[in-house]
């Protein structure tokens, strides 16, 4: 029916393209320059925490020029722009580069091809779901630049702070940080919708339930979460809202005094709700960002270990598992808002029960090493790296879910370390690891291997160096969230004990994110040389990998498939079987060189494709 | 033992009576993520070198056998379950659950307020009353709002300067409260740390055993002075605490009175 | 490397996949209704949770009449939507025209009593003087969510208002029977003049929050209904299956709006 078209002009080709593969490329440079930008506010940042009131160098005075003295008054960064910067950072990291790269990018390139589908189920909403998480993000950019700066209230946004942060404006930083969430929310609705469709109804034949590949599973639980955890963030957003613009008081609660004088509002909210809705959705989304990375990481061992993966039913159970829990589990955010013994302890076995499924996923990974044949290419190390560095951020996810721990690691540096361990050296590095995997399907060309291991040997370190000094911070009881770096907190002559070590290793921390900064230039730079000059590939299948997405040709054209692909086998068939081959691709049957007709029900016979 | 976990952890000094079992939880938690990150490190250290490609170019047909992960599953599925039923829960109720609290005739009973970047500590007085308040009270000498016909608001001791006086070895029951967004009130060497969330009152307790200064910081991010919103906690002889008493009751029927 | 030829196409956009028993839109929003069933959810529990926290809450503060009219006319629309999908399968265009346009019809009915409860509860006041009396009621002539502030900005600000009280025992608002006393205020005497907007409690914000976002679905509802009934029913005459199931999916959407408002009537109006 679509054979006859003239070929799409320009911008219906790379701007408002339908094309899943369009999209996801669009998606994917989109969350790369953000994780950029959120990056580059960390940097900025640490600079204050490392040296507290100091000028920054070089960029203090851009933003001098750029936001004005109120905020950055001599280039030094003001208490409100760092908690600006530290808000949009989480943000940012968080919803504008880790899901949309996830989900957005991997979970919209690979997820058609992995099940042999042409397109997305709804073409014309993925195209849309692009632009409104643009939109978004512009959103969240521009409220940089209004008067009093962008919303300044931490990710949390926890009111009544949220509504009471920035009195002088009327529309401030907090109002777009909501419009902008609703606009990131439908969007993630519309992609979820999308994907989940797809995945069911677009399977192609022979593709049972048990067969796809553990990345297609990752998206289906992820996208499921994003569906029914984010409206009610949705709904606490318009809430929110309306207490700052309207007047309303859904989180604010009588009897509020302010600056010393009493508030003028009706009173009657609970600022507990907001935490709730919120956590509701913040919680199951912390698993949003990691089982994609899973899923990449499981494709990546299986492929350079040669092997089939170890337990690849218990992987998708766990992966259910971890799913349902994950909306049970919330309040562990909130032990120390006053709850009592059944409440704090429903919570923390729920969330002790969580921690099984991830603990059974990264067995599973490390037991499929045994007895493989490892190779070790790029993005075979960031995927073998993701194992200890989310196995360290999941461990130290323990002592924060015993409440009586929480008392006195709750809001320090040990939060932020442990989380930063999942989503930086965990999901980062997965998310590198597909981006070296299925570089060469997207554009035909392989990415220079060396410099990717340097890349990975540098990223490594400095992560490391990074996060691990912040769990003594924490232990030591430095919160998050200081302007000052704990500077405040130091023992003095009339304090008994203050931070001691955890001010020093702020210095330390400091220079080690910058040079985790640098070392991406080799990434940046082989992202983009390998565009025009990387090693072109030889065959469709660079990597001799079993999935369906290599059965394409390079770069895939629109409608992804020459032929109708039938599905013979399990995704991970990888071992000896037969004379130089130690793999048969999912598409074809018994014996890969005679390809016989099958039969499936009420269809005609149909001929595999012959190998590529 | 306590002295090594605080050392091995960096925690800092202990100064109340609970915190021993707190930290011994902590212990144990970092123990069980010890054993089971080295383990397996050297289980995953020993797999890429024993099976890289070089060394072993055909992949065994079938992988790992038998059942140990499983055993090591359940086996970290019932160390948890141990923490949690053993330590984590018997503690919270202890300190978190009202049911258990100590007789406020035998405590100190102190509300502590938290305010955009400081704190109040408010004693009840020697009737051991707290008055009723209202917003409609606010004013600048009267910030909590004290209902000026409630007889029992009279004798009600009011520090301003963030400073929580209490004395040592007897248990203090702190009620935890904001009046305008969510503090944090925490003083990590008692192992104390509870939210200040305006419109609740949250009770929690503890016991300081030794005298000295500690440091009450703000955990929860509260505006731009969040950083700053330090207090002092100053666990005193029983003696001193009852001169302190004395004293700010002198200076509160002076000329400040909330008429 | 290949030729490139555009050789599938995206299947079960028509047809119901076999073993699913789908076609794609049909389970797309299926899908979409759960996001939507977590979303009022969320706005539910915000309700009943603030209820259970608050020491007095408002009730019957709005106009059961009204309300019951619009639920009747929502039941009727939810059977015309039917009607519509049905006189397709039985091939019958006109049919569907004329329910698609009664289905649209009746949701602007909807629409328009709503908008006529929303503007009484803006003309309804609250006032409260410097010596703590207060009253609700109305404003001679009926201004539209006037403020203090915005009555002393005009250009000439009056020195009194005259008010209406409502009845005493009077609980909903917006009553037509005053037969109280006119007050005549001084505005300098005034310490608090507001509508019955969000901000006067938690009751109102989440009624105004809750019938606002029904309100919105219901426009959604007439934007795809009316583009279906007008310029989109062209499909009808090149893919009639196709047009059926979309009718069919329009309809799931408008039962669901039409549910939610079958909670919101008794939550917010009778309870
Ligand atoms: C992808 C993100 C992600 C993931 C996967 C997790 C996983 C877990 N998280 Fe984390 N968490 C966050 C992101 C994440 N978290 C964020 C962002 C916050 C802070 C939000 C904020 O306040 O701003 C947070 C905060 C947070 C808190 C609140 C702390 C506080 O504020 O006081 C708690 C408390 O229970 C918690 C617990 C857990 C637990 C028990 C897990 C478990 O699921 C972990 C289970 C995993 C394991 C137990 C690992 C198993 C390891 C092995 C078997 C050994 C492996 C060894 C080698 C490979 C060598 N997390
Ligand atoms: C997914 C989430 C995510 C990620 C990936 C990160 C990544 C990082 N974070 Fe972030 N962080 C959060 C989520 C995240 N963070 C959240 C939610 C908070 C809490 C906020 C709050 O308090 O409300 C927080 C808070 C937080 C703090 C605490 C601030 C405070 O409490 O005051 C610190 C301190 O050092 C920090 C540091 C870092 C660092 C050094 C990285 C590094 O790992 C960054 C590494 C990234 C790079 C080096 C960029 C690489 C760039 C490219 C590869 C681009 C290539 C481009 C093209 C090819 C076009 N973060
Ligand atoms: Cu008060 Cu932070
Ligand atoms: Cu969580």
């Amino acid at each position: 029916m679509h054979d006859h078209h003239a070929p799409p002009g320009f911008w219906r080709r790379y701007i408002f393209s339908t094309d899943h593969k369009v999209v996801g490329i669009q998606y994917g440079l989109t969350a790369l320059v953000f994780l950029f930008i959120g990056y580059g506010l960390m940097a900025l940042m640490r600079w204050q925490l490392a040296y507290p009131g100091q000028p920054i160098p070089i960029f203090g005075k851009l933003l001098l020029a750029v936001l004005g003295p109120d905020l950055a008054d001599r280039g030094i960064m003001s208490p409100d722009l760092y908690n600006s910067f530290g808000a949009m950072h989480g943000t940012i990291m968080v919803f504008l580069a880790i899901v949309p790269l996830a989900v957005g990018a991997f979970g919209n390139y690979v997820v058609p091809l992995q099940i042999g589908a042409p397109d997305m189920a709804f073409p014309r909403l993925n195209m849309m779901s692009y632009w409104v998480y643009f939109v978004g993000g512009v959103i969240m950019l521009v409220s940089f630049f209004i008067p009093g700066g962008a919303a300044k209230s931490g990710w949390t946004s926890y009111s009544p702070l949220a509504t009471i942060a920035d009195p002088v404006h009327q529309i401030d930083g907090q109002t777009l940080w909501l419009i902008g969430m609703v606009f990131l929310i439908t969007s993630s609705l519309l992609g979820s919708i999308n994907i989940i469709t797809t995945i069911i109804q677009l399977r192609a034949r022979g593709l049972g339930w048990m067969r796809l590949p553990f990345f297609v599973w990752a998206q289906l639980v992820t996208a499921f979460i994003l569906l029914l955890a984010f409206p009610p963030l949705e709904a606490a957003g318009v809430l929110q809202l309306c207490d700052n613009l309207f007047g309303s008081s859904f989180f604010l609660p009588t009897g509020l005094v302010v600056g010393g004088r009493p508030l003028e509002v009706s009173g009657g909210g609970s600022p507990l709700l907001w935490q709730h809705l919120f956590w509701f959705l913040a919680h199951p989304e912390v698993y949003v960002l990691i089982l994609p990375a899973m899923g990449i990481v499981a494709e990546v061992l299986a492929n350079n270990t040669r092997k089939p993966l170890f337990g690849y039913k218990s992987l998708v159970y766990s992966a259910m598992a971890i799913g349902f829990i994950s909306f049970l589990v919330w309040a562990h955010h909130m032990y120390l808002t006053g709850m009592g013994t059944k409440i704090s302890t429903f919570f923390q076995t729920t969330t002790m029960l969580i921690s099984i499924p991830s603990v059974i996923i990264l067995t599973t990974l490390m037991l499929t090493l045994w007895g493989g044949s490892i190779r070790f290419n790029t993005p075979m190390l960031f995927a073998l790296a993701f194992l200890p560095m989310f196995g360290i951020g999941g461990l130290t996810g323990l002592p924060l879910g015993f409440s009586a721990t929480d008392i006195q690691l709750h809001d320090t540096y040990y939060v932020i370390g442990h989380f930063h361990y999942v989503v930086a050296p965990g999901t980062i590095f997965a998310l590198f690891a597909g981006i070296y995997y299925w570089y060469p399907k997207v554009t035909g060309r392989l990415m220079n291997d060396f410099w990717g291991k340097v890349h990975f040997a540098l990223s490594l370190v400095f992560m490391n160096l990074v996060f691990m000094p912040m769990f003594i911070q924490g232990l030591e009881g430095m919160h998050r969230r200081m302007y000052d770096g704990g500077a405040t907190y130091a023992a003095g002559p009339d304090v008994a004990y203050g931070l001691s070590l955890g001010l020093k290793l702020n210095i330390g921390i400091s220079h080690a994110a910058w040079l985790l900064g640098l070392a991406q230039v080799p990434f940046i730079v082989n992202f983009f040389w390998s565009l025009f000059r990387g090693r072109k590939v030889e065959s469709d299948n660079p990597w001799q990998a079993t999935t369906l997405e290599w059965a394409t040709p390079t770069p895939p054209p629109h409608g992804n498939f020459l032929e109708e692909p039938v599905v013979c086998r399990g995704p991970y068939e990888y071992g000896p079987v037969g004379p130089g081959r130690d793999f048969v691709p999912q598409h074809l049957s018994e014996s890969p060189l005679e390809p016989a007709p099958v039969h499936v029900h009420g269809r005609e016979p149909l001929t595999r494709p012959q190998l590529v | 033992m306590q002295d090594l976990i605080i050392k091995l952890l960096h925690l800092p000094p202990l100064a109340s009576e609970h915190g021993a079992e707190v930290d011994r939880l902590l212990f144990l938690v970092h123990l069980l993520m010890v054993v089971l990150f080295v383990g397996w490190s050297a289980f995953f250290l020993y797999t890429l070198w024993r099976y890289r490609q070089r060394k072993h170019p055909r992949p065994d047909a079938v992988g790992v056998r038998g059942h140990l992960s499983s055993y090591l599953e359940v086996g970290v599925a019932g160390a948890e379950a141990l923490l949690l039923i053993g330590l984590a829960v018997p503690i919270w109720a202890r300190t978190a659950s009202a049911g258990n609290f100590p007789k406020p005739e035998e405590s100190t009973v102190v509300r502590i307020i938290g305010r955009q970047f400081n704190w109040i500590a408010r004693y009840p007085g020697e009737d051991g009353v707290f008055g009723r308040g209202d917003v409609k009270f606010v004013s600048q000498q009267n910030p909590l709002g004290l209902d000026p016909d409630d007889p029992a608001g009279k004798d009600d001791i009011i520090v301003e300067n963030s400073e929580v006086v209490v004395p040592v070895g007897k248990p203090v029951i702190a009620y935890v409260s904001s009046l305008d967004v969510i503090h944090g009130f925490s003083v990590k060497p008692l192992r104390v740390s509870y939210d200040a969330i305006p419109g609740l009152s949250n009770p929690t307790w503890f016991t300081p055993t030794h005298e000295g200064n500690f440091l009450i910081t703000c955990s929860q991010l509260c505006g731009n002075g969040h950083f700053s919103m330090r207090g002092l906690l100053r666990v005193v002889k029983p003696e001193e605490f009852a001169a302190f008493l004395k004293e700010k009751r002198a200076a509160a029927a002076g000329p400040v009175s909330y008429e | 490397m290949h030729a490139h030829a555009a050789s599938m196409t995206i299947p079960h956009t028509v047809t119901p996949r076999p073993d699913t028993g789908l076609y794609n839109a049909r389970l797309g929003i299926w899908l979409f209704l759960a996001s939507e069933v977590m979303l009022f959810g969320a706005l539910f529990s915000s309700y009943i949770l603030l209820r259970v926290g608050a020491s007095e809450w408002p009730q019957r503060q709005l106009s059961i009449p009204l309300g019951t009219l619009n639920t009747l006319v929502l039941i009727l629309s939810s059977i015309s939507v039917v009607m519509a999908w049905l006189a397709l399968k039985h091939k019958e265009f006109g049919r569907f025209k004329l329910w698609q346009g009664a289905t649209v019809l009746l949701a602007l009915l909807f629409l328009t009593v709503k908008a006529f409860e929303y503007h009484d509860k803006f003309t309804h006041y609250y006032v409260q003087t410097r010596d703590g009396r207060s009253w609700t009621g109305h404003l001679e002539g009926k201004p539209f969510n006037l403020t203090l502030a915005r009555l002393q900005a005009g250009a000439t600000p009056p020195t009194e208002i005259v008010f209406h009280p409502d009845a005493a025992g009077h609980g909903r608002t917006g009553g037509k029977t005053d037969h109280a006393e006119a007050l005549r205020l001084p505005v300098s005497e005034l310490v608090k003049l507001e509508a019955f907007g969000p901000w006067r409690n938690t009751f109102y914000a989440i009624y105004f929050v809750l019938t606002g976002l029904h309100a919105l679905h219901v426009i959604g509802g007439i934007l795809v209904l009316g583009y279906f009934w007008g310029p989109g029913s062209r499909m009808w005459f090149r893919e009639p299956e196709r047009f059926t199931n979309r009718i069919e999916v329009a309809g799931l959407y408008w039962h669901f709006v039409e549910l939610v408002w079958i909670f919101l009537f008794p939550t917010l109006y009778l309870l």
